[in-house]
């Protein structure tokens, strides 16, 4: 019989166990190490559900705050890092909320768009087009693009593109099937793709270039 | 295949979740089709500007500041 080699990756438990097991055996310092790192990551889901920055500092304290307290509930079968981000979009969600009184939000509003139909804004891109912009100049096209997704858009897109979340995570963590994630990524990442051609698109086609005329019915 | 059908495995297609057989379709569509082509091409940078751009910036000041309070926080047990 040869050496059972050990299956790299599959049974190694994830980093993080350990660390969650220590801070239960009342480890704080274990924490601290959880808390840097995903920190950015969650300011950043917050800052994008409820486009405000003191709400994303607050949504992140009380993530962690409340991850901490509930870490008993915490129940290993999905990542430690899915499970924060669960509480932090719930606590953003609420925020979001508060800022709009009197009108329920959920990530189940604004999403009833037109469905599947085809861009119409059909101008190619400059190359590299952000090399036309200061790094803040992008950095505000980029917000106020995002800014105008609906929420249930732009909670998907911003666990699924930007933190790259899978896709059946994205929907575990938002309590979605897997195919309403599908379909609610399609029409974020359409959506962005249209709203930013306007600051992309090519200035001006050269003469007897491409139209980009629609062959849909080809 | 028309747009509408090409539209629909866009994500399929920019996730690398699609079979050997339905790229080649895709494939074929794409040669015939600049409007598909843009939309593409367009969607990845899309995708890829939002992944590469830090807009939610968290400096370290506030970093610091809010770490200190959670865990101030949590050693008193919240």
């Amino acid at each position: 019989m040869s050496t059972i080699q050990p299956i790299a990756g599959e049974l190694e438990p994830h980093p993080d166990v350990a660390l969650v097991e220590q801070v239960r055996a009342g480890d704080v310092s274990a924490y601290d190490t959880l808390v840097r790192k995903y920190d950015r990551q969650i300011f950043r889901i917050a800052q994008h559900i409820t486009q405000n920055r003191e709400d994303a500092e607050d949504v992140m304290q009380d993530a962690f705050l409340k991850a901490y307290e509930k870490l008993d509930q915490f129940q290993g079968n999905s990542k430690f890092y899915t499970w924060l981000v669960r509480i932090a979009v719930n606590e953003s969600l609420m925020r979001l909320r508060k800022r709009r009184t009197g009108r329920m939000v959920s990530i189940d509003e604004d999403v009833e768009t037109e469905e599947g139909s085809v861009p119409r804004d059909l101008a190619d891109w400059a190359p590299d087009p952000e090399q036309n912009y200061t790094q803040s100049e992008l950095g505000e096209i980029l917000r106020k693009t995002i800014q105008g997704l609906p929420p249930g858009f732009r909670v998907v897109f911003a666990l699924r593109d930007v933190e790259g979340l899978s896709t059946e995570e994205t929907a575990e963590t938002l309590g979605l099937s897997v195919p309403a994630v599908k379909s609610r990524l399609l029409r974020a990442r359409l959506q962005l793709r249209e709203r930013l051609s306007r600051y992309f698109r090519q200035k001006k086609a050269p003469a007897g270039a491409k139209t980009g005329e629609s062959r849909n019915e080809k | 295949m028309t747009c509408t059908e090409f539209l629909a495995l866009l994500d399929d297609l920019i996730d690398d979740s699609v079979s050997a057989e339905t790229r080649a379709q895709l494939q074929e569509h794409l040669h015939g089709c600049d409007h598909c082509e843009v939309t593409l091409n367009t969607t990845r940078k899309t995708i890829e500007i939002y992944r590469s751009h830090e807009i939610y910036d968290l400096p370290d000041g506030l970093r610091q500041r809010l770490h200190a309070a959670i865990m101030a926080r949590c050693k008193k047990g919240c």
